[in-house]
């Protein structure tokens, strides 16, 4: 019988360095998922991989697969298998479901209840049934993975919170101002985090975006990118006065902006509220700047003390996801268990047994000139004709080829006599 | 009737404080019902006793309490509806409760009508100064929540109150709208006043501790606004302000008459 069996490692069990290793692009996936396909032990196989995992999960009755795997691996990424045989995770049947669950749920992401992790796993499942590698049982543990990690976020608060620094950062503008809209920002230097938190107040619709830089080309480029405006490192002093949010993240090893000029600053525009977040390490700003009035600051620590309580509050509702999680295993186990054979077999003579009574039983209403033997002779060809029709269709099943997909056949077996009446989609 | 709107009050009170924890919109929706169904009952209240005394029911302590909570109800359901600030319900009822509360304990002294209190200068006074108060009151409130806010966000330890309190800019504008309403109405509160003092006593200021008090809420309100337009007082300080202008109101109100005297004096006996 062919079961669920998910290779993997992710952030818990191997350093960024090991992951970046193992980790495929979309390219890199549908190329080796066509070649997996050819391995006759392989029935379905999907990957994958983000940042923070690369897993690959597939069909097979083989156990000795899941070295075919690794070796496969290993050639492929050209990576001795002793190099991350340790970080590797192995997990069959109901753990290989609960586990793709999860991961969509984003119950085992770094971050927990972090969105995007869903929008990966559905780009994974597309890739899967892109190069044809997807089958009945992937096909039908993909979508509910979907249907759970919604149910997930829609019925705990598990998003609730943001979890991400740049998030954290927006939320709090959110809560030092009343209008985004109307609100300028500077972005000091470069760097992800940063710009990924322009880019999350840009989503807010800000004002303006300015963005100063020591090298003024990459000001420039920066600049093009958040359709602002580009400025002189120097001339950052004087924007103090025009902006309201500052994201700082530089290579200096001293404060960028120090006290005094936001001093200076904050009485020529009023004392209207100045909003720095700093990212750097080493710091860009003053800390010295958070204690004067209408201005605040927060740094690089600061924003993940917050992330961190956030995360904790978070957990307090895994509780409930997890269960979720599950109700959905045994679902799900209880639909592969009648995909077996014999169940399937049972099912379909249950069915023609049931209609041949019933007809019977109508046609015999009205037919009573007829005796008791008469009656039994008639409902005894019904049957016969029954089991004879289903015969060879049984047959079929029962002769399990070693070249078949029978969880396929079986599906379809199932679908054409309608006999997943109790499990909705 | 004004133990009924008491009983209003109370509810709504409950209401705001379980919507405080647990933030559930059909339970702050009721509570401003609640509110809003308090001010009516407390307006019809003080309308019965107004017609019974053929003025206004400022005739003593309890009947000026009443009044005030009423002007603050009244005031309250106005800002409200403006702002929906929804936190400000739980300070407004909170502050409604209270002062009902006095007005249910505290004994009500036999009040004879009494011509002084009559007269369009008089009636405008009370109105505008209990209105200008009310509006005044409701911008410590606001000041109040965004020093709760405040002090969270600057300690970089968004807790409790972070989410459920809007943004300081917000919380800054609502309570500076009402510091300005609240200004207008007192200026001409105090304005009137002085009218119907020269009318009654012949002259517009006789260094009575009430006007001077009130004169002295009234500086620390003109000076708050004049630096907010001029030296940018706003958020922190403008909000500590804020506490500070009521709370020399609420003495000027009860304080003045029990500790000082005055010719206010028989108005709150």
């Amino acid at each position: 019988m062919p079961h669920i069996i998910l290779i993997g490692v992710n952030h818990k069990t191997a350093p960024v360095e090991l992951r970046e290793k193992l980790s495929f692009s979309k390219e890199e996936t549908l190329a080796v998922l066509e070649e997996l396909k050819q391995y006759p032990d392989i029935k379905e196989v999907l990957i994958f991989s983000t940042c923070n995992r690369t897993e690959i999960l597939y069909v097979s009755d083989s156990d000795s697969s899941v070295d075919d795997i690794t070796l496969f691996v290993s050639a492929h990424k050209n990576i001795a298998v002793s190099e991350f045989a340790s970080a590797l995770y192995v997990l069959h049947r109901d753990e290989a479901v609960r586990h793709i669950f999860r991961v969509a749920s984003s119950l085992d992401s770094m971050m927990v209840g972090e969105p995007q992790i869903l929008g990966q796993v559905k780009q994974a499942y597309r890739t899967a049934v892109e190069a044809g590698a997807s089958g009945v049982l992937l096909n039908r543990m993909m979508h509910k993975a979907f249907s759970i990690a919604k149910q997930v976020r829609k019925e705990t608060g598990i998003g609730d919170n943001a979890v991400s620094i740049s998030y954290a950062a927006v939320e709090l503008a959110n809560k030092i101002f009343s209008d985004l809209s109307a609100k300028s920002v500077l972005l000091l230097g470069a760097g992800e985090m940063a710009e990924l938190a322009v880019e999350h107040l840009m989503s807010h619709n800000v004002k303006q975006v300015l963005v100063a830089n020591r090298t003024f080309e990459n000001a420039v480029t920066l600049a093009e990118k958040f359709r602002g405006q580009a400025l002189g490192f120097e001339e950052r002093e004087s924007a103090l006065t025009e902006v309201d949010i500052i994201i700082s993240s530089t290579g200096a090893t001293q404060y960028v902006i120090a006290a005094d000029q936001v001093k200076k600053a904050m009485k020529k525009r009023q004392y209207r509220t100045l909003f720095f977040i700093d990212i750097a390490v080493p710091r860009d700003i003053d800390p010295k700047i958070n204690t004067l009035s209408n201005a605040y600051v927060y740094d690089i620590d600061d924003l993940k003390t917050i992330v961190a309580s956030n995360i904790q509050q978070r957990e307090h509702e895994t509780v409930k996801a997890e269960r979720f999680v599950a109700q959905a295993v045994v679902k799900f186990r209880k639909w592969l268990d009648s995909l077996a054979i014999v169940p399937t077999i049972k099912a379909i003579n249950d069915k023609m047994t049931a209609i041949v009574e019933m007809e019977c039983d109508k046609t015999l209403a009205h037919l009573d000139h007829l005796s008791e033997q008469d009656r039994a002779a008639i409902r005894r060809m019904t049957r016969a004709i029954a089991s004879r029709a289903i015969h060879d269709p049984i047959l079929f099943l029962r002769n399990t080829g070693t070249h078949r997909d029978d969880s396929l056949y079986l599906n379809v077996t199932r679908q054409l006599f309608n006999l997943d009446i109790s499990d909705e989609q | 009737m004004l133990q009924f709107a008491f009983l209003l009050y109370l509810v709504s009170l409950a209401g705001y404080l379980f919507y405080l924890v647990y933030q559930k919109e059909p339970v702050h929706r009721t509570s401003i019902y609640l509110i809003t169904a308090g001010v009516l009952v407390h307006f019809a209240a003080v309308v019965v006793m107004g017609a019974a005394l053929g003025g206004l029911p400022v005739h003593n302590l309890v009947q000026s309490l009443s009044m005030a909570a009423l002007a603050f109800g009244g005031m309250f359901l106005f800002v409200q509806y403006k702002f929906h600030l929804k936190m400000l319900g739980l300070f407004a009822a909170i502050i409604l409760s209270g002062t009902m509360l006095g007005v249910m304990v505290l004994p009500d002294t036999q009040v004879v009508p009494n011509e002084i209190l009559k007269g369009f200068w008089f009636y405008c006074h009370i109105l505008l100064v209990f209105t200008g108060d009310a509006a005044l009151g409701l911008a410590c409130g606001a000041g109040i929540l965004y020093l709760l806010q405040e002090k969270g966000i600057k300690a970089k330890t968004p807790g409790f109150f972070f989410k459920r309190l809007p943004s300081l800019d917000f919380l800054d504008l609502v309570s500076h709208a009402c510091i300005v309403t609240g200004f207008f109405l007192l200026t001409f509160g105090l304005i009137t006043g002085f009218v119907y003092a020269k009318a009654i006593w012949g002259r517009f200021w006789s260094w009575d501790f009430k006007e001077v008090f009130s004169l002295g809420a009234w500086l620390v309100y003109a000076v708050l606004i004049h630096l907010r337009l001029y030296s940018g007082w706003r958020g922190r300080k403008s909000a500590i302000m804020t506490i500070v202008g009521f709370a020399i109101i609420i003495f000027t109100f009860l304080g003045v008459n029990m500790f000082l005297g005055g010719h206010h004096q028989e108005f709150t006996k």
